[in-house]
């Protein structure tokens, strides 16, 4: 069966954040053309694993807004339909002139990088946009007749306080978002960031369980639904969760174009080379780019599935992945009060949930990786 | 050759006062070897002994000086080798007694020392490293005078190191250690006095020969264990293995018996001859029997076989060694070790991890009780866990600790002394400097960090020995850890019961440190029998969640969870609980603070 999902990345960026462990690629605009034409070539030769009209696309980065206005013009118009299309945003970048760009487009839903709304939290990012840039770019987008508007939040920042993110959620909310991501700050070991600011990230992963306790508390009270680990979409008579995503975490099948990007097709996945150059080199010349496979046997399929489908509220059907669960772990898990099973059904408890990662690990049986050991 | 010209010896010193430098020296003035054939310590084989400075295994050389055949045979330098010492003097007719002319008597120089005047060896003192600048021959040799009720003016004076009156003290071997006295005509009679492996020949006995004659590829039995077998090769080492004909009484030397199994021949042993058999084995050894017990696991529950194995092969050469399988509830399949005393646990444990290539956990160290359990007969207990609930009468091991210090010391040292349950016995003034204390502790006081704590109070300068003074009653409890209600039978300890609060509370709350945090709060409780005695909690986890998981990260974010499942299948599970092994020691450190 086609992908009913399709990823494309667009790795130009105006400056590498610290933290960030994309594949991204700083300035080059004059290659922003052809890189489009060759996402484009990419898309002709993966075609057939693509549905005629997919689900949803959806266009991450790096930073897709940044990407030259004519070329960024053209790509959109060369993807095919979709019910959902959503497209990354860097808040300074959000001009009147793009947010117009977007819609005419076909663009219904934009994901916006707020991260912090405190100047001195986004230099620690390295962040180009101040505060004011968040609300001026969701009124424009809104403006443009975008209704449907992601913010993202990071919390355990360097330099954070509990009261700072009550502020962050706060101002988010003010802007009346359909959609919140709220994620740990996941400093890399060995990176500058790291280096930088080690003795204060720890003090930050000591608070990092009141943050994400205050963050579910914040946003489910005022009126969204934590639908998913780290994402919340607000209640009301639409559906506004992010269905691309959502795709990922049922465990659909999706189709990743452009450099690093990866695609998870039946019992494949594979992920395009990093390599800008080698990329562009190769789709120039008619063929496909540097790919790192893996081979996806059911029962890893079968993890995965429970996985990510414990990521989310709705109880997981389990028909099918009874092998990818470990029975005993199960009941004790069970016990502690951290899952709760139905004949068909498995979901965390509200507790299981802040626990999950946890949860499923225990939960998971015993892959080939930890057969091995 | 002719008894009258044979003198067996051994030497007798403090680790690093030149018994080593003393003996290559000897092999150099006798030209047993040559200059190019010289290594350094030629008698320390193994690896561990060389970097240790210790001697571990004796063994003998024979060499030649002036008509007469030498047998040197080497010995342990450490307290806890007290038995290795014995079998090696046993096998002699006298002793060098060495100390350093800077340093002066050790405590376990004195202990050596009181042995071999047990054993009506003749001492020739020696004193060694007059070279040094900061020696004090006169002062050194007036102590070791005192000890062995010797005239000074007998005390030889040397350098091993630059050779300077070695010719000395091979003379006075010569003068003044008696020659053997065995009957050569009796039908023969041979101690085992050490023994080792060989891969390819079997058991090597290393024999000293006290009546009659033992002859190669004769059939010969010893005497306790009724083991048979043929002499595949006699000979002695000079230092490598000279194979010869026969030994005969008073000599030393060794015996290839071909022997697979190591349990078949036990140090100690008469060796006589099947042909013409003696009537009575020679008077046997000391029995030693292990203090210290420690459990032993292997990290990897795999690797049983080969720790079983291990251990076969290490008792072979180290007859002090004793173990048998223990099952841990927490640990799974392990051993139940015994040792002579803590060096020999760290050298076992050593052994054990480079020669044989094993993981190990070891538990924190223990000594053996005697317990009369209500209405029951006296037994002996090695694990605390088997001590029973209800006993009329427990008693611990005592020992009598020789402590030598610089008299600044004696306070912090009586405190040490005093904080562990010991006795002040005596003290003496071996020089208007040193002092010799003596006092008796329970051995369990001990085994945990009592030396450790010795040498950091005094700033490294405190000797010390001991001598085991038999059991005696102890007011004693066991005290119980359980881990989320279930009781971790690797954590329990006896104490008295004056210090069972502290150390309870002191347990638990290192627990608390070691523990992670679970998915569920966890209780740390420390009880005797029913009674809890303290209680910390290991709060749950509030928060283990992936941030975020989208297409691109669900290949790392998969392996990452199997990772943190295969990390949590090598932790220990006791209750449910994920207990590391970190946790297990955690007895160890007891005395220092919790971090809070």
């Amino acid at each position: 069966m086609p992908a009913e999902h399709l990823y494309v990345h667009l790795p130009f960026c105006s400056s590498r954040c610290g933290y960030c462990d994309f594949v991204t690629v700083v300035g080059r605009a004059g290659e922003h053309a052809r890189y489009v034409d060759a996402v484009l070539a990419e898309l002709e030769l993966e075609r057939r694993l693509l549905a005629p009209r997919p689900a949803t696309v959806y266009l991450g980065g790096g930073t897709p807004t940044l990407t030259e206005p004519a070329a960024l013009e053209r790509l959109l118009a060369g993807l095919p339909p979709a019910d959902e299309l959503t497209v990354e945003a860097n808040p300074e970048t959000v001009t009147p002139e793009l947010a117009a760009l977007l819609a005419r487009n076909g663009v219904d839903r934009v994901s916006i990088g707020a991260q912090t709304f405190h100047r001195h939290l986004l230099d620690v990012l390295g962040r180009r946009a101040g505060p004011g840039d968040v609300r001026r770019a969701v009124h424009r987008l809104r403006d443009a007749g975008i209704d449907n508007i992601s913010l993202d939040l990071l919390y355990g920042i360097p330099g954070q306080s509990p009261a700072d993110l009550g502020r962050d959620l706060a101002e988010a909310l003010a802007l009346a978002p359909e959609h919140l991501s709220a994620y740990e700050l996941e400093a890399k070991p060995g990176t500058r960031f790291t280096h930088a600011h080690g003795q204060e990230l720890e003090r930050q992963a000591e608070r990092m369980e009141c943050y994400f306790e205050q963050v579910v508390e914040t946003l489910t009270q005022a009126g969204y639904r934590w639908y998913e680990t780290a994402s919340f979409a607000r209640l009301g008579p639409r559906d506004l969760r992010a269905r691309h995503n959502l795709g990922y975490w049922l465990g659909r099948d999706y189709l990743g174009l452009g450099v690093g990007a990866v695609s998870t097709i039946e019992n494949r996945r594979w992920r395009n080379a990093p390599s800008l150059r080698g990329y562009l080199s190769a789709l120039e010349a008619g063929r496909r780019p540097a790919r790192e496979p893996e081979a996806l046997p059911p029962d890893v399929r079968a993890r995965e599935r429970v996985m990510l489908g414990l990521r989310l509220d709705e109880p997981l059907p389990l028909r099918g992945l009874e092998q990818a669960v470990d029975g005993p772990e199960l009941e004790r898990l069970a016990a502690l009060g951290l899952l709760e099973r139905t004949p068909e059904t498995l979901a965390l408890t509200r507790r299981g949930r802040f626990l999950g990662g946890g949860v499923t690990a225990q939960l998971l049986s015993a892959g080939a990786a930890s057969r091995s050991i | 050759m002719d008894q009258q010209h044979i003198r067996n010896f051994s030497i007798i010193a403090h680790i690093d006062h030149g018994k080593s430098t003393l003996a290559d020296r000897i092999l150099q003035l006798t030209e047993t070897v040559s200059a190019r054939e010289m290594r350094d310590q030629l008698l320390d084989s193994m690896d561990i002994e060389r970097e240790r400075g210790i001697t571990i295994k004796a063994q003998a050389v024979r060499v030649q000086w002036k008509g007469h055949e030498l047998n040197l045979i080497d010995t342990p330098g450490h307290v806890d080798f007290t038995y290795e010492v014995s079998r090696s003097l046993q096998a002699c007719e006298g002793a060098l007694l060495v100390v350093d002319a800077a340093q002066g008597i050790e405590a376990q120089t004195l202990a050596n020392a009181y042995l071999a005047i047990e054993n009506d060896l003749e001492i020739v003192p020696v004193v060694n490293k007059i070279d040094l600048p900061q020696a004090d021959p006169e002062g050194a040799a007036a102590e070791v005078a005192d000890l062995v009720g010797d005239d000074a003016a007998r005390v030889l004076r040397i350098s091993a190191k630059t050779g300077a009156g070695v010719e000395a003290v091979l003379d006075a071997i010569v003068e003044r250690i008696p020659a053997p006295a065995g009957d050569p005509e009796a039908p023969p009679r041979a101690l085992i006095f050490d023994s080792s492996y060989d891969q390819y020949r079997g058991v090597v006995a290393f024999v000293r020969v006290v009546d009659g004659v033992l002859h190669r590829r004769e059939q010969l039995r010893a005497m306790a264990l009724q083991t048979s077998f043929e002499a595949q090769e006699i000979g002695f080492m000079s230092p490598a293995m000279r194979p010869v004909q026969e030994l005969s009484a008073g000599e030393v030397g060794y015996v290839v018996t071909g022997l697979k199994d190591v349990s078949e021949l036990r140090v100690g042993d008469t060796l006589t001859a099947e042909r013409r058999p003696a009537a009575e084995p020679l008077p046997g050894y000391k029995d030693v029997k292990p203090m210290v017990f420690a459990g032993l696991f292997p990290t990897d529950s795999d690797d049983y076989p080969e720790l079983r194995d291990a251990l076969e092969k290490l008792k072979l050469n180290d007859a002090a060694l004793f173990y048998e399988p223990e099952t841990s509830q927490a640990l799974g399949f392990g051993f139940r070790c015994g040792f002579l005393g803590l060096l020999h646990m760290e050298i076992v444990r050593e052994r054990l991890e480079r020669e044989f290539d094993l993981d190990l956990l070891v538990t924190a160290p223990n000594v053996a009780y005697r317990v009369k359990p209500v209405n029951g007969e006296w037994v002996e207990v090695h694990t605390p866990a088997d001590l029973p609930d209800a006993f009329d009468e427990v008693e611990e091991p005592y020992i009598k600790a020789s402590i030598i210090v610089p008299k600044e010391f004696v306070g912090t040292v009586m405190e040490l002394c005093n904080d562990r349950r010991g006795r002040f016995d005596h003290l003496e003034y071996l020089s208007p400097e040193r002092v010799h204390l003596t006092y008796e502790l329970p051995l369990g006081e001990i085994v945990l960090d009592y030396y450790d704590q010795l040498k950091s109070r005094t700033r490294g300068y405190a000797s010390f020995d001991y001598d085991l003074a038999g059991f005696r009653p102890g007011n004693l409890a066991r005290v119980d850890i359980l881990v989320g209600g279930e009781p971790v039978d690797a954590l329990s300890l006896i104490v008295h019961r004056d210090f069972a609060y502290d150390r309870g509370r002191q347990l638990v709350e290192k627990l608390r440190e070691e523990i992670p945090r679970q998915m569920f709060d966890v209780a740390i409780q420390a009880a005797i029998g029913a009674r809890v005695i303290a209680r910390e909690t290991v709060k749950a986890r509030r928060k283990d969640v992936l941030a975020k998981c989208y297409g691109g990260d669900i290949t790392r974010k998969r392996k990452l969870l199997e990772k943190q499942k295969a990390g949590k299948k090598r932790m220990k599970q006791v209750g449910g609980v994920e207990v590391p092994q970190e946790a297990f020691l955690a007895v160890l450190n007891l005395n220092e603070p919790a971090k809070r």
